[in-house]
């Protein structure tokens, strides 16, 4: 049995800051990543981040992620565990890892569960084929290890997601057939959406795939016009030739482990799927766990660093630790979070927390029945 | 195929070491550090098992390690997630058919 103050899972941008944060106030912290490297999912983003807060504003993913990296190295009472898969959480309050080809179990007096998401599915014909990937997988493949995911992509989703990987396409030298998006409009930000256009690349909203075509792998796809009840229209079909096609359609929290933990789990379409009831600290209704980033509903880094942030503090305030301005600190960063919230995508944000916020669910938790 | 310029990235293979593993009895050149999937990929090998009930062909889909898409025989063990497994010296990497089988 390993012992520990805080047991932090998922060494993403909340789950490393949430570490940091930990630590700098005294705890003794492990953080379990099941990648063979701490960063998540920012190891691989190349762009420059957006938005109005000055830290992170212009800063690309890949320098985020190394910035933080060294500070949890550089942390002598933080322990990482990379290529640790966390397989259970027990009554007790024990976390079982899988780590290094053995069977470890770990003991902490908080949890702070950080696992992200996963990228959604769409339902077509042939959605199984070789080459239909999350846009996830197609950074990971060009950003992490240089190697092109295809010749011709049909990126599926016009979210800021889907246009800034169909950029980060073209920069790599692969021709983007054509931009996809069910909806009337374009989701993302329209100065990603221009670029996308200059280069020459069609974006069709209103659309989308019908079926891959391909054998053993993708050779193209139907797409279709989808009318305003989002019904495809018969006789629009259109065939594109493509090897890939890369789906951006959006992201479901990772929350297995927190339904495991006996964590009320609530779905709430405007975080993303099924999260959990929590106080405005990230605290769960197991009041040993705590949770951050996409896990608590999807959102973007900047969000999930400083909800990274309250939970680490609020964690170790819980079990004895403290320092002078530890409070002060904490509003703080639940003002900035705020501010961070304050635009239209924001509002749907706090929309979704009030509605899982601890004292104001009512009603039956769907997965009591698993108990 | 591997990226050799990007405006962004620094791909300097000349650092990485060179290695070669087996896939279906192919020798495959990888460079340390790459994981199975990906060095499949760089080889143009996109299809990596068969689903389990009707053998449709799999290849990845996240790439990092949630959705077993891209599971396969890994020096005779199944089901290893091959886009987060490193890829080894040696190694013998085969498609997966089926469940996978429980190793002695």
């Amino acid at each position: 049995m390993i012992n520990t103050d805080i047991l932090v899972i998922g060494g993403g941008p909340a789950g490393m800051t949430a570490a940091i944060k930990a630590s700098e106030v005294g705890a003794k912290v492990i953080i379990i990543e099941r990648y063979h490297e701490l960063g998540g999912q920012l190891i691989k983003q190349t762009h420059r981040f957006f938005g109005s807060k000055k830290e992170q504003a212009g800063i690309r993913g890949i320098s985020i992620a190394q910035e933080l990296t060294e500070k949890i190295t550089n942390q002598s009472n933080i322990k990482v565990m990379t290529e640790a898969t966390a397989e259970g959480y027990y009554e007790d309050d024990v976390v079982t890892v899988s780590h290094e080809n053995k069977f470890k179990k770990i003991k902490a007096k908080k949890v702070i569960i950080a696992t992200g998401a996963s990228e959604n599915m769409l339902a077509f014909e042939n959605n199984d084929l070789p080459g239909v990937y999350g846009a996830g997988a197609v950074q990971t493949l060009m950003n992490l290890y240089g190697i092109l995911p295809g010749e011709k992509v049909i990126m599926v989703g016009a979210g800021n997601i889907g246009l800034i990987v169909s950029y980060q396409l073209l920069q790599a030298g692969v021709n983007v057939e054509a931009v996809i998006e069910a909806a009337p409009k374009i989701g993302g930000y329209l100065v990603h959406a221009s670029k996308i256009r200059r280069s020459g690349v069609p974006i069709y909203t209103g659309h989308s795939v019908k079926k891959a075509i391909g054998e053993s792998s993708v050779e193209g796809a139907e797409i279709v016009e989808l009318n305003e009840n989002w019904q495809m229209k018969e006789g629009t079909e259109k065939i594109i030739d493509a090897d890939t096609i890369c789906l951006a359609v959006g992201l479901n929290p990772l929350s297995d482990l927190l339904i495991q933990a006996d964590c009320e789990v609530v779905y709430t379409p405007e975080l993303g799927g099924d999260v959990p009831v929590r106080d405005e600290n990230l605290k769960t209704t197991n009041q040993h766990i705590f949770v951050a980033g996409d896990v608590a509903g999807i959102e973007e880094a900047t969000a999930a660093m400083l909800e990274g942030e309250i939970a680490g503090l609020k964690a170790v305030s819980e079990i004895g630790y403290s320092n002078q301005n530890l409070f002060e600190e904490l509003n703080r960063l639940k003002k900035e979070l705020e501010k961070l919230r304050s635009g239209p995508v924001g509002q749907v944000i706090k929309k979704g927390i009030k509605k899982v916020r601890r004292g104001n669910y009512v009603g039956k938790n769907r997965y009591s029945h698993l108990r | 195929m591997r990226i050799e310029n990007h405006p962004i990235l620094e791909l300097d293979r000349n650092k990485e070491k060179e290695i070669t593993f087996t896939y279906k009895g192919k020798k495959i050149k990888a460079y340390q550090g790459e994981t199975i999937a990906a060095a499949l990929y760089a080889a143009g090998i996109r299809v990596l098992k068969a689903s389990s009930k009707y053998e449709r062909p799999r290849g990845l889909f996240c790439a990092i390690g949630n959705c077993s898409s891209c599971h396969m025989v890994v020096d005779g063990i199944p089901n290893v997630k091959t886009c987060i497994t490193k890829v080894k010296e040696g190694m013998v990497v085969e498609e997966e058919v089926g469940k996978g089988d429980i190793v002695d």
